[in-house]
């Protein structure tokens, strides 16, 4: 299989994100398939941030640990990896700023043999990446016209320069016969999926690693039909987007734990009043501040119990982008439809890396809950058999819409009496079967590998793409459940049905899924969990999961 | 034509017998009746309230009404007017909600002079759990949390709501109701933030009528320039929700901004936008 990992490292300020992102749109446009890894500490200025970039020929979902090309724009950059190549690895460095074995080329010189500013260093060093993968120059020309909005015609020459200062193609790359697909991150997925759902507004207060995701939306408000919100707070965000659905718009809000702290009290209100909500919570390293920019599973247990009170809820985690998309836009029909919060808990692995994106997008489109025919009088809480009563909006000639967050009759006029109180929450818990057929439409546990092994892997979310491959490099079983509350059982069941050794993998500390799954009588195996803010590499895994079974 | 009558529920009235929001519920239905009069569509209307006893009025209001949670006033009636701005928002909060727990809400839809009609029962004491001091309690309030008295000063909410940005800042009083039906109206018919503290007596554990009754007074646009904001300021700081021998009531400040909903939205309505085609903006990707 044809694959190659490269790794761009320097200071925050130097731009090796936005090169590493130049790196990975050349490789996709001679047909690699794409992840992209982005490591950066939470700061502006100074600091260590680096990139890896894996290209391979098939679909992947995760990074390995070592790479074949190292591209150093500084000394910390050489220091910090110089151990992750492979055998016949390069390290491709500034030769000003930085001493290494390998091929040192004086960026700065180039850039100022032609006028340019510091920060295209990235553009020499591209330039000189791409003729030591004996790309064609017009793949590169296109790639900086594109991606690059400044300067195009400077850039250019500085690339140029660059690719034709190497005389040998020292890594080959071959072109594969494969067209370029969209390289999408998670969170640019989310708000895909969430805008194809029929998404109206965002309301969302700006928290790392779920921003980006407000940042998406806003600057494509127009051609996505959304509008964006930035409020005072969480809190604010959460109670706008209540008013907001209850207005009738399809509403999502977005945040990290923190943040979504700070809705929980929203959360119950939406319970108790039955008001659609969509929340994506994007998952960092905690508890509380924690590591602001570096991943953690380890607010699975917080989202499907928080808020005070009983009622229903869904928890969506996807593993890669695609996943993503589809559970953005299943979490706004199922909200809309069962009249009830749903999350898309994603974490910082899948929400910032970058994804090959190739979804079937047609199998996202809005869907309505269930609307009021306009006859006899309005009940916005009318008690029927399914426990989904109609909606309507304010605004309707023939309608009054009362939403409360007290318990209430059917007319959502406060009530404390005892029958009433029962019934209503009997109602609401009536939504389960509903929801349980809306479930039985797509596959809520995910099978991958072999699955005829004895052997299982069994994780969520972002560990889904380490784990496929290990898997099918020892041929074992993976099983990934897409929905985590309420947990699908009987899938789960059916999925490790004569599986004799179940290996639980997370990124956090007491193994969440596994309690989870252990409470409805699954024997959980072994545990592989990571907690240092760092996700599981394909070789990670590998050496752990050999461990396990040896 | 629905009469003040008309607007009532079902819902069994449990306010105490004299409290001041019976002044208030009076005044809202009659302004809405008014406002019907006058092209209105009260289907288009939504109310918001907190928690506390003002806030039962969503129960006795017979519109649309988002019954919310301690604090939480603004951010849903933000959300209803910006999903849909052809509704009319009207919101009840308590001294609590708005100038307790949900400040910062108060604030930030001043600042964005968002347009809303923003109403505070203000009796200066928590009636519902009986009888806490609030951040407009007098120096010295002593209360079930404070026997030996409030540390704290009050809050002035006109001048903070004057220097927040609301374009709309007025003061009434429960019992003289026609003015404070005038105000509510006016209020009303204003584009932008629009905030009204009622003082409200609570007639079980804070009877302020005496008080109010010998000090209150009207005052109109022949003795006070709304439009003039270093006016509005002086006219706010006659009293400063403690001791005082005269307390104004009118509307001490009224400008005209844009409002939020016509900068943030531009002419858009939420509620009727469709998804674009995603697939030119994924072509972008590649």
């Amino acid at each position: 299989m044809e694959e190659i990992s490269i790794l761009i490292g320097g200071k925050a300020g130097d731009g090796t994100r936005q090169a590493g992102h130049v790196i990975a749109s050349l490789l996709n446009r001679v047909g690699y398939r794409i992840f992209f890894y982005d490591d950066y500490p939470s700061l502006i200025r100074g600091g260590h941030n680096f990139s890896i970039v894996r290209a391979s020929g098939k679909r992947i979902g995760a990074h390995k640990n070592t790479v074949d090309i190292i591209i150093a724009l500084d000394q910390n950059t050489v220091e910090n990896h110089k151990d992750r190549l492979n055998a016949d690895g390069i390290i491709l460095y500034d030769s000003k700023k930085a001493e290494a074995q390998g091929l040192g080329i004086d960026f700065m010189d180039i850039v100022k043999e032609f006028g340019g500013k510091p920060i295209m260093r990235n553009t020499a060093a591209i330039g000189a990446l791409a003729g030591i993968l004996n790309l064609e120059w017009s793949v590169l020309e296109r790639d900086i016209k594109g991606s690059i909005g400044k300067e195009v015609d400077l850039n250019l020459q500085i690339a140029r320069h660059a690719y034709d200062g190497i005389e040998a193609p020292l890594k080959p790359l071959p072109k594969l016969d494969q067209k370029p697909l969209p390289l999408v991150t998670g969170n640019e997925a989310i708000a895909l999926g969430a805008a194809k759902a029929g998404l109206n507004m965002y309301i969302a207060y700006p928290m790392t690693p779920a921003s980006a995701i407000l940042h998406y939306l806003a600057e494509h408000e127009n051609e996505l039909g959304v509008v964006t919100v930035h409020p005072e707070s969480e809190i604010g965000a959460a109670l706008m987007a209540l008013g907001s659905a209850y207005a009738g718009a399809r509403t999502m809000v977005g945040t990290s734990g923190g943040g979504f702290a700070l809705m929980t009290e929203a959360l119950s209100l939406a319970g108790q009043s039955e008001i659609p909500m969509v929340i994506a919570e994007c998952q960092r390293a905690g508890p509380s501040t924690g590591v602001p920019t570096y991943t953690m599973q380890a607010d699975l247990n917080f989202v499907i119990n928080a808020g005070h009170g009983e009622f229903l809820r869904v928890v969506l985690a996807p593993g890669d982008a695609e996943e993503a998309f589809y559970t953005a836009g299943l979490a706004m029909n199922l909200a809309w439809k069962l009249q009830i919060p749903t999350f898309v808990l994603s974490d910082k692995h899948v929400s910032e890396s970058i994804f090959s994106f190739d979804p079937e997008l047609d199998k996202v489109k809005p869907e309505n809950g269930l609307l009021w025919n306009g006859r006899g009088e309005y009940k916005r809480y009318l008690d029927t058999e399914s426990g989904i009563s109609p909606l309507a909006f304010p605004g309707n000639p023939e309608a009054i819409v009362k939403v409360t967050s007290y318990e209430h009759d059917e007319n959502g006029i406060t009530t404390e009496e005892p029958g009433q109180i029962a019934r209503m929450q009997q109602k609401r818990l009536r939504k389960r079967k509903a929801l349980a057929d809306e479930l039985n439409k797509f596959d809520t546990v995910n099978i991958y590998g072999n699955p005829e092994s004895k052997t299982a892997l069994l994780c969520w979310g972002s560990t889904k793409g380490a784990c496929i491959e290990v898997a099918e490099m020892l041929d074992l079983k993976v099983v990934q459940p897409l929905v985590l509350e309420p947990l699908p059982v009987e899938p789960l069941k059916k999925a490790l049905d004569g599986v004799e050794k179940i290996i639980d993998v997370e990124v956090n500390a007491t193994g969440q899924l596994a309690k989870l799954v252990a409470g409805q009588g699954f024997c959980i195996d072994d545990m592989i969990l990571r907690f240092d803010g760092r996700p599981f590499t394909v070789d990670d895994l590998l050496g752990n999961v050999k461990e396990v079974l040896s | 034509m629905t009469t003040p009558k008309e607007l009532g529920t079902y819902a069994q009235n449990t306010w105490c017998p004299g409290c001041g929001n019976f002044g208030i519920l009076a005044s809202v239905k009659k302004a809405l009746a008014d406002l019907e009069n006058d092209g209105l569509d009260l289907n288009k209307v939504a109310i918001v309230s907190g928690i506390g006893c003002h806030a039962k009025i969503a129960d006795y209001i017979n519109v649309n009404s988002f019954y919310s949670i301690h604090g939480r006033v603004p951010p849903p009636m933000t959300g209803i007017k910006l999903a849909n701005p052809d509704l009319t928002v009207i919101g009840h909060a308590g001294d609590g909600d708005a100038y307790g727990e949900g400040i910062e809400h108060l604030i930030f839809s001043a600042k964005r002079n968002i347009d809303m009609t923003f109403i505070v029962h203000n009796n200066r004491i928590y009636g519902l759990t009986t009888g806490q001091f609030t951040p407009t309690s007098p120096p010295g309030f002593k209360g079930r949390s404070t026997p030996k008295g409030s540390p704290e000063d009050p809050l002035n909410p006109v001048e903070l709501m004057i220097s927040s940005g609301a374009t709309f800042v007025a003061r009434g009083y429960t019992k003289n109701m026609k003015h404070l039906q005038s105000l509510i109206n006016a209020a009303i018919n204003h584009k932008g933030f629009s905030f009204i503290d009622v003082l409200q007596p609570c007639f079980t554990f804070f009877n302020t009528y005496d008080y109010y009754n010998e000090r209150v007074y009207e005052f109109t646009d022949q003795d006070h320039d709304a439009s003039d904001r270093s006016q509005a300021f002086v006219k706010a700081q006659e009293w400063a929700y403690g001791e005082g021998e005269r307390i104004p009531i009118g509307i001490f400040y009224q400008v005209n901004k844009p409002t939020y909903g016509e900068r943030l939205l531009a002419g858009r309505v939420p509620i009727r936008l469709t998804p674009g085609d995603i697939r030119p903006v994924l072509e972008k990707h590649i």
